[in-house]
């Protein structure tokens, strides 16, 4: 543990944090000697080791899951038997069967690909020391961020570096499917759920006393993806609730004492999986998890990846947290052990927190170079990244001046201090120069040249070979934007609204945060604080003048203001091309298999007529939070009898959402009531 | 009787002889005061059997004849380290009385951090300059002197009954602090007084707090401050005398002021028992028991005052209510008796009692079982419940617990017995494996005749053997349940060297006990720590009676309060939040202290606001001018 990375790029904040690079010793010493340390970790004092057929016998055998047995016997009108024995065989495909053996090769074979890929793994020591008290202290639940597939395994190997409990972790049922690895991973501490369990009432009921289970015994803590999927676009994802009530609900019902969150931020230089995510977004389906596929992709393995970071959260107690959010003498009436619905103060309370902790998450990350790169690389017309090029010097001068706004954004950034600035930005064009290139002091986009073309390039395909660069660069620039996001909304509405009333920006600023709360992450109920934080950021970088009833843009924060608007633009253009596809006449109902083709046609064309200015309107992620936001607002209702997955469109209400967006009305309030699914 | 009654019959007599003489003297001195003329005046007797001496009682008027105006207990009782450094208990009223306990200063020392040299001793006198002046309604006392009643207002007889044994009651005294305190105490000698008294206080608007024991929890005796008109406290403890025993129904009708130790002595000497023995029956009395739905260690045999009673005569300001007859059991609407129990002085005062009596059990045996774990201590108690095999009283301390227990072990005469003790010890951690830090221990009461004492036994400790648990051998349990007699004196020990502590207990579902338990200390332990608390509280908790669906738990919890500027408060919000905990984890406001003054405020969730109205419709009916104004529960 001796190179020691101070990120100078926080000068700024008063807490400066010790970043560890973990594979400085393991480029010293024997990965063997290292897989085979002894492994002494201190677990949560009140957990007695619990072995996989304890585990899982005691789920099967709960009050739980016998009662459930009973109710899917009575309705489907299989034997209890029956149900019993599917449910056996639901946690055999579920269960981990976590060996230190495994642990061992794991830790033998990160060792080696980790070296390779990367030039260093830098892990905050502070709040490893604080996970390491945490664990005794209560169950532990890892919530860590998932940008790739090498997240996973990423936070065992680091405990097991560290003397920590090595984790059980959600996975997805595609990786137990894998020859081999499947079974590794699920030694390593892996347990597989289903994608779409929907309301399979019997394996919910396994998968949640697991679960529960784990956590009420808290002999390993317990790991899972809030975000529910790898993010493909690098943007954090809406949470999902369903995993994040099961871990909380022994605290709610009282048979632990606390639960621990520690929230985790990984972020990466340069993703792995980056050009694979683009295509996946245009529609090119990802491969299937598979051994073989995963060997073949090894070739990822030539290249460099620049350094990961893994930010260790606070640990986040769940008691504290919850304090008046949750009355839990509501489950004194009922057998706890009954199957319950949860009431709508749970809900909103589970709800609270997952979003909280995506929120924790974020701010953790640490932000490189290279996103607020991308994030300037974005707002240049796209015939000039492809063409004439941008300016070297502009591109740097202006990156630095970012880099300054980051940083009274209050942003963690990845900016080494000692090193020139301009070779910063010149070493991370070199890790980029899949995207980007330099040449005779101009940047140009890359695009991907397909070798062997028989005929000339049509304009859809090249504007499919721009979209694919474009989205790229799209991703990155999300790892950077929610720092940039609540001044960005106020910047946005004052644009717009054209009005200088705080009470009127502020409602402009709620219509967005309506919108966009499947694209961004809002605490629910949190928008006045959003707010204000947005009015204290521009003010504090001189872009505004803030009185008691009004937000003034200064002279001097023109810039500020123009870049921030430039930000949230292509999102904005992007919905907005969405709702002119809901709006026209053939369309009243359809399903979702023809909306991403329709509107990728449409924006491609607005884009060859020069209409539209950005390629994220091709994103299929994109598309997807539209239609989420939409069915959300209650102007877009899924039909019922339909088995295509078909929708109805309120055109009339979509058109007014447009219509507010772009100003043409005030914003009517579009409030739903906060988004509580299970 | 087990262990409450000293160690003999010798020391017995020795104390009920100077009692004797005390009261002589007394009656030889005359009216201590000029103007609290205490004067005497017989009741009538009621009923057949009044030949019961009124010498052998307990209780005097001036109970600063023999108790502690600012600690528990008999003033000849206490802990104190002596010169040498060695923990000991006065007196010779206990089995530990006059014995040394050599394991108690390690203990301290080393749960609380303790320390000999640091002293908070108490106020030695009470100043009756500091108590407030009288507020006496004069019409009242001019009408209630014709009556004869005696009564006093000097300072140290209301100071007296102004408290109950809250720690912040007990702190206060120390300090010696008096807030509002009752202007004048009536001491009635029979129902007929009650009424008269209770009349007077209705025609002049005087507000009337019933005190029986004194040993509330629940700051149920305290005078609200807000309250102006003159407080009268009508001290019960005169009202003490078996009126009959009906041998053929067994029942005995008992005026309420008794005590429970008298109630039990004199009964004893006719052969029989109530079998009603809650931890503070030395001093507690039946109105009070009554009054707040009181819970013996028993009670598995006797079951609680609610099993018990079976008629009850009340003094309300509309009149005197009970029931027509004795039927064992009435379908004749709610059952009125369920408005008075736990009615906590609100609606009248309790004058007689018609109770159950048992003949005297032939054979008693203590015993004690030493689990692993307390997991599979209570998995055994629930076991019992499930069976309905209880003895008479089975209790499970946790670790700390069984480590104080340890603690207050007395010094051993012969090598032979701390060598007995080192080979237990031995066989239990190293033999059976049992961690010392985690071993728990319950102790149990059989009580029958002798046969089936032994056949329960039995069944007990199979049943036990069962959750890993080892018999431990009779002495371990007995101590166990002397240990309930005396730790409200150790608080008082605890007091003099900065620690404070309390007790708190509540009723619970058997599949929570566990959660409860751990959650109830660890939201202690946090709470500590949080409001600056400078040294680790102690936090333990115990099991004390079972029932088909749950069971009771009391939790123990003191700290050092070195270093904090006010030790009540800090000990008051940790208590409060300690009671969040509980009801947040399905336990109850209260098994059987009461809710008082202390814990009203959880009221209306815990019987709804439409039981509430119910309760505040019976005390507008019954006491419109609240005249039985203490103001506790509502």
């Amino acid at each position: 543990m001796t190179e020691t990375y101070r990120d100078s790029g926080r000068a700024g904040l008063e807490d400066e944090e010790e970043f560890v690079d973990i594979l400085g010793e393991r480029r010293r010493s024997s990965d063997i000697g290292f897989s085979l340390r002894t492994f002494s970790p201190h677990p949560y004092r009140g957990a007695l080791s619990c072995s996989t057929a304890d585990l899982n016998n005691a789920v099967l055998e709960s009050q739980y899951l016998r009662y459930m047995a009973k109710e899917i016997s009575m309705e489907t009108g299989s034997s209890v038997e029956e149900v019993r024995e599917d449910a056996r065989g639901i946690l055999e495909e579920m269960s981990q069967n976590l060996q230190l053996g495994f642990i061992r090769l794991m830790a033998y074979v990160l060792s080696k690909v980790l070296k390779r890929l990367f030039s260093s793994v830098l892990v905050n020591m502070e709040g490893l020391n604080a996970l390491q008290q945490a664990v005794q202290e209560s169950p532990v639940i890892l919530m860590p961020n998932h940008r790739s597939y090498i997240d996973f395994l990423a936070i065992s190997y680091i405990m097991f570096s560290y003397d920590i409990p090595v984790p059980v972790i959600a996975a997805g049922i595609p990786l137990a499917g894998m020859k081999l690895v499947g079974e590794i991973l699920r030694r390593s501490g892996a347990f597989f759920i289903r994608r779409a369990i929907g309301s399979d009432k019997l394996y919910w009921a396994v998968l949640s006393e697991y679960v529960k289970t784990i956590v009420r015994r808290g002999f390993a803590p317990v790991e899972f993806y809030v975000e529910g999927l790898r993010s493909r676009t690098l943007k954090s994802l809406t949470p999902k609730l369903g995993m994040m009530h099961m871990v909380l609900e022994p605290y709610f019902k009282g048979e632990v004492y606390d639960i621990t969150l520690v929230p985790i931020s990984i972020s990466y230089d340069r993703v792995l999986e980056e050009s694979l995510l683009a295509h996946e977004l245009l529609g090119i389906p990802k491969p299937k998890e598979s051994t073989t596929g995963l060997l073949k992709a090894s070739k990822v393995l030539q290249e460099d990846y620049g350094s990961m970071h893994v930010n260790f959260g606070r640990p986040l107690s769940v008691r504290q947290l919850c304090e008046g959010r949750i009355n839990r003498g509501q489950y004194n009436l009922v057998p706890r052990d009954l199957p319950q619905k949860p009431s709508e103060e749970a809900q909103a309370c589970v709800s609270w927190l997952a979003h909280l902790m995506v929120r924790v998450q974020e701010e953790g990350s640490l932000i490189s170079p290279w996103s607020l790169m991308a994030c300037l690389l974005l707002q240049a017309p796209a015939t000039v990244l492809s063409e004439e090029g941008l300016l070297w010097h502009q591109l740097t001068e202006k990156t630095l001046w970012l880099r300054k706004l980051a940083l009274d954004f209050g942003a963690r950034l990845n900016w080494p201090g000692h090193v020139p600035d301009l070779d910063v930005i010149s070493s991370t064009m070199a890790i980029h120069r899949s995207v980007v290139h330099r040449k005779a002091g101009r940047v140009f986009l890359v695009q991907e040249d397909e070798p062997a073309r028989k005929h000339p390039v049509s304009p859809e395909e090249g504007v499919a070979k721009m979209a694919a660069a474009m989205l790229m660069l799209a991703s990155y620039r999300n790892q950077s934007v929610h720092v940039f996001l609540r001044p960005a909304m106020l910047a946005t509405a004052v644009r717009i609204t054209k009005s200088t009333q705080r009470d009127e920006l502020f409602a402009f600023f709620c219509f967005l945060q309506d919108v966009f709360s499947n694209e961004f992450i809002f605490i629910p109920g949190k928008s006045s604080q959003d707010f204000e934080e947005a009015c204290f950021l521009l003010k504090k970088c001189g872009a505004v003048h803030v009185s008691q009833q009004e937000v003034t843009a200064s002279a001097a924060g023109l810039e500020v203001l123009s870049f921030l608007q430039g930000l949230l633009q292509p999102f904005i253009d992007s919905y907005q091309v969405m709702f002119r596809y809901l709006c026209e006449d053939a369309v009243h109902v359809f399903s979702e298999k023809q909306f991403h083709p329709a509107v990728r046609n449409l924006a491609t064309n607005l884009i060859l007529s020069g209409e539209l200015h950005t390629y994220e309107a091709l994103s299929s992620d994109m598309q997807k939070n539209v239609l989420s936001a939409l069915r959300r607002l209650e102007t877009v209702t899924k039909l019922r009898a339909s088995e295509q997955n078909e929708h109805k469109v309120d055109q009339a209400a979509v058109r007014r959402i447009g219509d507010v967006l772009s100003g043409k009305i005030p914003p009517q309030m579009l409030q739903t009531p906060p988004d509580a699914r299970l | 009787m087990a262990s409450n009654s000293s160690g003999g019959g010798s020391s017995d007599r020795q104390r009920i002889a100077q009692q004797r003489l005390r009261i002589i003297a007394g009656h030889l001195q005359g009216p201590v005061d000029g103007d609290s003329a205490i004067l005497a005046a017989e009741c009538k007797a009621q009923g057949s059997k009044t030949d019961v001496c009124r010498e052998g009682k307990t209780v005097p008027r001036r109970r600063q004849e023999i108790m502690k105006w600012n600690g528990w207990g008999y003033s000849d009782s206490k802990f104190l380290f002596n010169k040498k450094g060695q923990a000991e208990f006065t007196g010779k009223r206990y089995r530990l009385s006059g014995m040394i306990i050599p394991g108690l200063k390690d203990w301290m020392e080393g749960t609380f951090g303790a320390n000999l040299q640091h002293k908070t001793p108490a106020t030695p006198l009470l100043t009756s300059s500091a108590v407030q002046p009288a507020t006496l309604n004069k019409a009242f006392l001019e009408e209630l002197k014709s009556t004869g009643i005696p009564f006093s207002h000097d300072a140290e007889d209301r100071v007296f009954r102004a408290h109950g044994h809250c720690l912040h009651e007990i702190f206060a005294l120390r300090e010696g602090k008096f807030g509002r305190v009752p202007d004048m105490v009536v001491w009635p000698n029979c129902h007929n007084d009650v009424v008269k008294i209770v009349e007077l206080a209705c025609k002049h608007n005087v507000c009337v707090i019933p005190y029986g024991g004194g040993t509330s929890v629940s700051s149920a005796l305290e005078c609200p401050p807000e309250e102006t008109r003159s407080i009268v406290s009508l001290d019960t403890s005169q009202m003490n005398r078996i009126l009959w025993i009906d041998e053929k129904n067994l029942t005995a009708h008992v005026e309420a002021g008794i005590v429970g130790q008298d109630l039990e002595r004199l009964l004893n000497e006719s052969g029989y028992c109530t079998g009603h023995e809650p931890d503070s029956m030395e001093f507690s009395s039946l109105g009070g028991w009554v009054a707040t739905r009181a819970s013996g260690m028993k009670k598995n045999i006797y079951g609680n005052i609610e099993d018990l009673v079976i008629h009850i005569r009340m003094v309300t300001p509309r009149g005197v209510i009970e029931k027509s007859c004795q039927g064992p059991r009435m379908s004749t609407g709610p059952d009125i008796h369920h408005f008075i129990m736990g009615s906590e002085g609100t609606l009248g005062v309790v004058t007689e009692v018609t109770m159950k009596i048992r003949p005297m059990p032939e054979y008693q045996k203590y015993g004690s079982v030493v689990f692993p774990n307390f997991e599979q201590g209570v998995a055994c108690l629930r076991e019992v419940a499930k069976q309905r095999c209880a003895p008479a009283s089975i209790r499970l301390m946790d670790n700390e617990q069984f480590k104080f227990g340890h603690a207050l072990k007395p010094q051993v005469s012969s090598i032979f017995t701390s060598f007995l003790d080192g080979l237990k010890t031995f066989y239990i951690t190293k033999f059976k494996g049992f961690d010392p830090n985690r071993l728990c221990v319950a102790t149990l009461l059989f009580e029958g005749d002798r046969e089936k004492v032994l056949q329960h036994e039995k069944q007990v400790y199979d049943i036990a053997a069962k959750f890993g648990g080892l018999a431990a051998g009779e002495d371990n349990g007995q101590r166990g349940y002397m240990l309930t007699f005396v730790i409200a004196y150790l608080r008082d020990l605890g007091m003099d060297y900065y620690v404070i502590g309390e007790s708190f207990e509540t009723s619970v579902p058997w599949d929570r006990v566990l959660d409860i338990c751990r959650n109830v200390k660890a939201r202690i332990i946090q709470e500590c720590k949080d409001k600056g608390v400078q040294f680790p509280p102690l936090s333990t908790c115990r099991v004390t009676q079972t029932y088909d669906t749950g069971a009771c738990v009391y939790f123990y919890f003191a700290f050092n309060y070195r270093g904090l500027s006010d030790p009540v408060h800090v000990y008051e919000q940790v208590e409060h939040a300690a009671r969040e905990e509980i009801l947040a984890n399905g336990g109850s406001l209260s098994h059987h202290h009461g809710v008082g003054k202390l814990r009203k405020e959880w009221m209306r969730d815990t019987v709804s606001n439409v039981g509430v109205g119910m309760l505040k419709s019976v005390k507008d009916y019954v006491d419109p001018d609240n005249i039985f104004g203490n103001r506790n529960l509502l």
